[in-house]
């Protein structure tokens, strides 16, 4: 889509959405769900990071943590920590799937920012899977666990009862909404903060005296974009707890 | 036409950017009023602080979302 619209539009020389093509990394033809594009290239990369911090940094297990081991515990113990706060003693259980949710995310903008690198989490097909596969365990863990009177989040109990029909189809819409405002919140933050920099970056080729302003530009928002890498892994694990917490302790 | 009329369109989406902006604004300012007032009280509301400013900035993102929509998909 961005292919075309860039060859009339004249003022840049590339678009600032063309760093988010899908293309295979070997030879020519269809991008096939098992074919090895650019996408799952970075994924694996992230991957192969993460396994490589937390395998050599738990090695050794000194009392005196080196660099590596006292990065993968600040991780690790950040991320039980918010478990703990939000979802209380019962939720510690699921702090597997939570930490593993957080650290990829995390890898996966950080490496993104790389220059030539590939944000796999901007794409909404990716950031779209992770939200609905924690939209699905926590309803069914919320119906496991409590049963019908998992319905009860959506029937508030300490509104009047007049009132109490409208705020449940509010309540049944905004709950649907989640996996939605969820995925698009980490896609679109990453895709527009990466386009902004092209656009900047853009802007270093139209004279010498816009060049510096510019490049200083590009400076400032890449380490905002650090900044949001950071936030918006917290913020998708952190909304992840919260729903979580919903889902032991439906009781409005 | 419909071209114009969509990059148009898409300028007019770009206002609720703007208007995130002032919903997140409320949520921090809001917060550093309180914190500093009980500061001891602060460190454990940022998790609240983040979800708030999550919850504002998504409206922001979605009408960015259509803005790239009107330029590229319709």
């Amino acid at each position: 889509m961005a292919g075309e619209a860039h060859s009339e539009s004249g003022g840049l020389e590339f678009h600032p959405l063309d760093q988010f093509e899908v293309h295979r990394i070997f030879g020519d033809g269809p991008v096939h769900w098992y074919t090895i594009t650019n996408v799952t290239m970075w994924m694996a990369i992230a991957v192969v990071c993460i396994t490589l911090l937390l395998v050599i940094g738990t090695r050794k297990r000194a009392v005196i943590p080196n660099r590596t081991q006292s990065v993968a515990e600040t991780l690790y113990g950040f991320v039980y920590k918010m478990v703990e706060d939000v979802t209380g003693k019962d939720g510690i259980k699921y702090f597997p799937y939570i930490f593993t949710l957080f650290i990829f995310i995390l890898f996966s903008n950080f490496l993104g920012l790389l220059p030539m690198a590939f944000t796999t989490t901007s794409h909404i097909a990716v950031t779209a899977i992770l939200a609905f596969a924690v939209f699905l365990t926590v309803t069914i863990l919320g119906f496991v666990k409590n049963g019908s009177a998992f319905l009860g989040l959506f029937w508030v109990s300490s509104a009047p009862l007049a009132l109490r029909p409208i705020l449940a189809v509010i309540e049944i819409i905004s709950y649907f909404v989640r996996p939605v405002s969820h995925s698009i919140r980490l896609a679109g933050n990453l895709m527009a903060g990466h386009a902004v920099l092209k656009v900047f970056a853009g802007f270093a080729q139209v004279g010498l005296i816009v060049a510096p302003i510019a490049i200083l530009g590009v400076v400032a928002i890449y380490a905002l974009e650090v900044l949001v890498s950071a936030i918006q892994a917290y913020v998708f694990t952190i909304l992840t707890c919260v729903y979580l917490k919903d889902a032991l302790h439906p009781s409005h | 036409m419909e071209g114009e009329l969509a990059h148009i369109g898409a300028g007019l989406a770009a206002i609720g950017s703007g208007a995130a902006a002032i919903g997140v604004g409320h949520v921090a300012g809001n917060f550093l009023a309180g914190a500093l007032r009980n500061p001891s009280a602060a460190a454990g509301q940022t998790a609240t602080l983040f979800i708030g400013i999550a919850f504002a900035e998504a409206l922001g993102i979605f009408s960015f979302l259509v803005a790239l929509l009107l330029m590229f998909a319709v």
